[in-house]
C-alpha cells in the first residue's frame, strides 16, 4: 500500500474561456495536514469542487487512494472516503443537529428502502446504530447539548462544528475543510485548531484545509500549497512559504513590508488593505 | 420472532376493524355521504402520496393527475377490455362471484400501480434533474400530455371515456375497506419513512441538495424513489376511483385535479402527513357542503385559500405532525396545569 492518498495531476477547469484552475499538481500522503491558501478568487474552492465531484475537470486526472475519481458523482466520492465542509455553511437547516449527522451516518449502514418502509426489526436496529454513531460524534464535537436544536437556529461557531461532525459521520479518510475558521473570534479559532488536531489523531485522518487565517494555517499545517490565479505558485513547509517571494508578491504586492517579522494575523489583515 | 407475531396480530386486527367499519358504513350511511367519504379517501391517497414528493423530498411536482389517470385507465382497461378475454381461458377470473371480483380488482390494482410506477420512473428520471419552477412546468405538461393521449385513444373511449366499468370496489360491501386499506397503508409507509434514518436522506434533499450530495446521499436515486412511490399510490387511487365511480373520462383527470391535489399538500403544510390528510378531507368535503351556495362556491373556496396563505404561508401544520406523541404531550402539559 502506497502512502499517497490523493494525487492531482495537471488538472485544469475552464468555464467557457476562463481557466479557473489551470494545470495544478498536488499530492497528499496519508496522515498529512495540508493547507491550501491563496488570495480571494485564486480558485481554492474550485479545487475543492473538483476534488469532490461537483465539477468535472476539463483536463487532468484525480486519483484518490489509487482510484481514478474524475468522473465520479459527489456521493460516490464521499463513499470512497472523501468528505468536505462548505465555505458558506450548508447544513440541513430545518433538521435537528442530530439528524444532520444521522443523514451522513446512514451512509455506512446497510438498510434498504423496503425494510425502512415496513419498519422491520432490521431497520429499527439500524436506526439505533445510526443514532448512536451520531451521538458519539456530537460528543466529540462538543455539541451534545444542542443535539435536538434545529441546525438553522445554532450559533455560527456551532454550525461550523456541526458541519465537521456531519463530514466525520461519513467516516472519511480525507477531510476537506473549506475555511473552517471563517467568522470565528480569536478564542474560537484557538479551540478549532486544537479540535482539528484532535480529530485528525482520533479518526486517523488526512486533512486538507483552505483558510485565510494565517495564524491558523501556519500553526497547524505541515505543508502548504499556495494558489494564485488558478495556479500553484508555491508549495512547502510553512516556514518556507512565509519567505517565498512569489507568495509575498501574490499577497502583498512587490516591495512591501517585511513578512518574516510578521508572525500573527497581520498577514491576512494587510491583504485586505 | 415475537416482533413478527405482534406485527401479524396488529395487521389482522386493523383489517378486521376496517372490514367492520366498511360493512357498518355501507348499511347505515346515506349513499351520498358514503360516496363523499370514499372520495375523501381517494383524495387522501393522492395528497399524501404527492406529499412524499412535494413535501418530504421538496420537489415541486404538479402533474399528479397524470399518474392518477394512468392508474385509472390501465386498471379499467383490464376489467373492461382484457378481463373478458382472460376469463374465457381462466374461469377463476369470471366476474360472477365475490372472489372473482376481488381477484380482478387486485389484478387491476397491480396493473394500475405498476403502469403508474413505470410512468413515474420514465418521467422522473430525466425531469428530476430540473429544479423548482422548471420541474413544476414539466410535470404540469406531463399531466396534460397524458390527458390528450387518452382523449385520442379510441380503445378507451376517447373523449367519451370508459363507461360502465364493473363496480368491483363496492362489491361485498368492501368499498370503504379497499379505499381506507390503502389510505392506512400509505400513511403508515410515509410515517415509517419520516421516522427512519433512511428517510432522513429524503429530507436532506429537500433542505439542501448540494449538501446532501456532499454527505453521500445519492440524490437522483432518492428523488426518483419518492417520485415512483408517489406515482404507484396515485395509480392505486386511480384504479379505486374507476372501479367505484364506474365511469371515467379524460376530463376526470384534467389540470384542475392536479392543481387541487397540489393545493391540498401546500395547504396542509408541505411535509406534514397529518396536514395532507386533513387538507384533502377538507378540500373534498367542503365543495359538497357548499353545494347550496353553488354560485358562490368557488369564491368562498378561493377566499379561504388566500386567507390561509396570507396568515399561515407554511400551511396549516407546517412540518409538524399530529400523532400519538402530540396527544401524550398535550395530556402531560394538561396535567401539569391542573396540578
Amino acid at each position: 500500500m502506497t502512502t499517497r492518498l490523493l494525487e492531482v495531476k495537471h488538472v485544469t477547469k475552464r468555464f467557457g474561456g476562463l481557466a479557473a484552475v489551470s494545470s495544478i499538481n498536488m499530492a497528499i500522503d496519508r496522515g498529512e495536514l495540508v493547507g491550501l491558501i491563496g488570495p480571494n478568487g485564486a480558485g481554492k474552492t474550485t479545487v475543492f469542487n473538483l476534488l469532490t465531484g461537483v465539477y468535472v475537470p476539463t483536463e487532468g486526472t484525480i486519483h484518490f487512494d489509487g482510484r481514478l475519481m474524475n468522473r465520479c458523482k459527489p456521493y460516490q466520492i464521499v463513499r470512497a472516503g472523501m468528505a468536505r465542509t462548505f465555505q458558506n455553511i450548508r447544513l440541513f437547516r430545518q433538521l435537528t443537529a442530530r439528524d444532520n449527522v444521522k443523514v451522513a451516518a446512514q451512509l455506512r449502514c446497510r438498510c434498504g428502502l423496503i425494510s425502512s418502509l415496513c419498519r422491520t426489526p432490521r431497520s429499527l436496529a439500524n436506526d439505533r446504530q445510526v443514532n448512536q454513531i451520531a451521538d458519539e460524534l456530537l460528543d466529540v464535537m462538543n455539541l451534545q447539548d444542542v443535539a435536538d436544536a434545529r441546525a438553522g437556529d445554532l450559533a455560527y461557531g456551532l454550525q461550523r462544528r456541526l458541519e465537521i461532525a456531519r463530514a466525520l459521520a461519513t467516516r472519511p479518510r480525507l477531510l476537506l475543510l473549506d475555511e473552517p475558521a471563517a467568522g470565528m473570534n480569536p478564542q474560537e479559532k484557538v479551540d478549532l485548531m486544537a479540535l482539528i488536531q484532535k480529530i485528525r489523531r482520533d479518526f486517523d485522518l488526512t486533512v486538507l484545509l483552505i483558510e485565510h487565517d494565517m495564524k491558523l494555517v501556519m500553526g497547524i499545517c505541515e505543508r502548504i500549497y499556495v494558489l494564485d490565479y488558478g495556479q500553484i505558485i508555491a508549495e512547502g513547509a510553512p516556514s518556507r512559504i512565509r519567505r517565498d517571494p512569489r507568495v509575498i508578491k501574490a499577497y502583498l504586492g512587490e516591495e512591501y513590508g517585511d513578512v518574516e517579522s510578521d508572525t500573527g494575523t497581520g498577514f491576512s489583515v494587510r491583504t485586505e488593505v | 420472532m415475537r416482533f413478527w407475531v405482534n406485527r401479524l396480530l396488529g395487521v389482522t386486527g386493523a383489517l378486521a376493524l376496517l372490514y367492520a367499519i366498511s360493512v357498518w358504513a355501507t348499511e347505515n350511511l346515506q349513499e351520498y355521504y358514503f360516496k363523499v367519504i370514499i372520495l375523501c379517501g381517494i383524495y387522501i391517497i393522492l395528497a399524501v402520496s404527492l406529499n412524499l414528493v412535494n413535501g418530504i423530498t421538496g420537489q415541486f411536482s404538479i402533474g399528479h393527475g397524470g399518474f392518477y389517470a394512468v392508474g385509472a385507465y390501465v386498471g379499467a382497461a383490464w376489467t373492461v377490455l382484457w378481463q373478458p378475454e382472460a376469463a374465457r381461458a381462466l374461469p377463476l377470473l369470471q366476474l360472477n362471484t365475490l372472489h372473482g371480483h376481488i381477484v380482478n380488482l387486485l389484478i387491476a390494482l397491480m396493473l394500475g400501480a405498476f403502469a403508474a410506477g413505470c410512468t413515474g420512473f420514465l418521467v422522473g428520471l430525466p425531469s428530476l434533474r430540473l429544479r423548482g419552477d422548471y420541474l413544476a412546468i414539466v410535470t404540469l405538461g406531463f399531466g396534460e400530455v397524458i390527458r390528450v393521449v387518452l382523449l385520442n385513444i379510441d380503445a378507451v373511449g376517447g373523449a367519451r371515456g370508459l363507461i360502465g366499468i364493473p363496480s368491483l370496489v363496492q362489491s361485498g360491501n368492501l368499498g370503504f375497506f379497499w379505499v381506507f386499506l390503502f389510505v392506512v397503508l400509505l400513511i403508515a409507509i410515509s410515517r415509517n419513512l419520516l421516522q427512519s434514518s433512511y428517510g432522513l436522506a429524503f429530507l436532506a434533499v429537500r433542505e439542501d441538495e448540494v449538501a446532501a450530495d456532499a454527505t453521500g446521499v445519492n440524490t437522483t436515486r432518492v428523488k426518483v424513489t419518492a417520485f415512483v412511490l408517489a406515482a404507484v399510490f396515485a395509480g392505486i387511487a386511480g384504479v379505486l376511483y374507476a372501479h367505484f365511480f364506474i365511469n371515467i373520462s379524460p376530463d376526470t383527470f384534467d389540470m384542475n385535479t392536479s392543481i387541487i391535489i397540489t393545493t391540498m399538500v401546500v395547504l396542509g403544510g408541505s411535509g406534514s402527513i397529518t396536514g395532507s390528510v386533513l387538507a384533502a378531507t377538507f378540500l373534498t368535503a367542503m365543495p359538497e357542503l357548499l353545494r347550496d351556495f353553488k354560485e358562490y362556491r368557488m369564491v368562498i373556496f378561493s377566499t379561504l385559500l388566500i386567507l390561509i396563505m396570507l396568515t399561515r404561508p407554511q400551511g396549516l401544520f407546517g412540518h409538524g405532525e399530529l400523532g400519538y406523541a402530540t396527544f401524550q404531550r398535550l395530556i402531560r402539559s394538561g396535567r401539569g396545569k391542573t396540578l
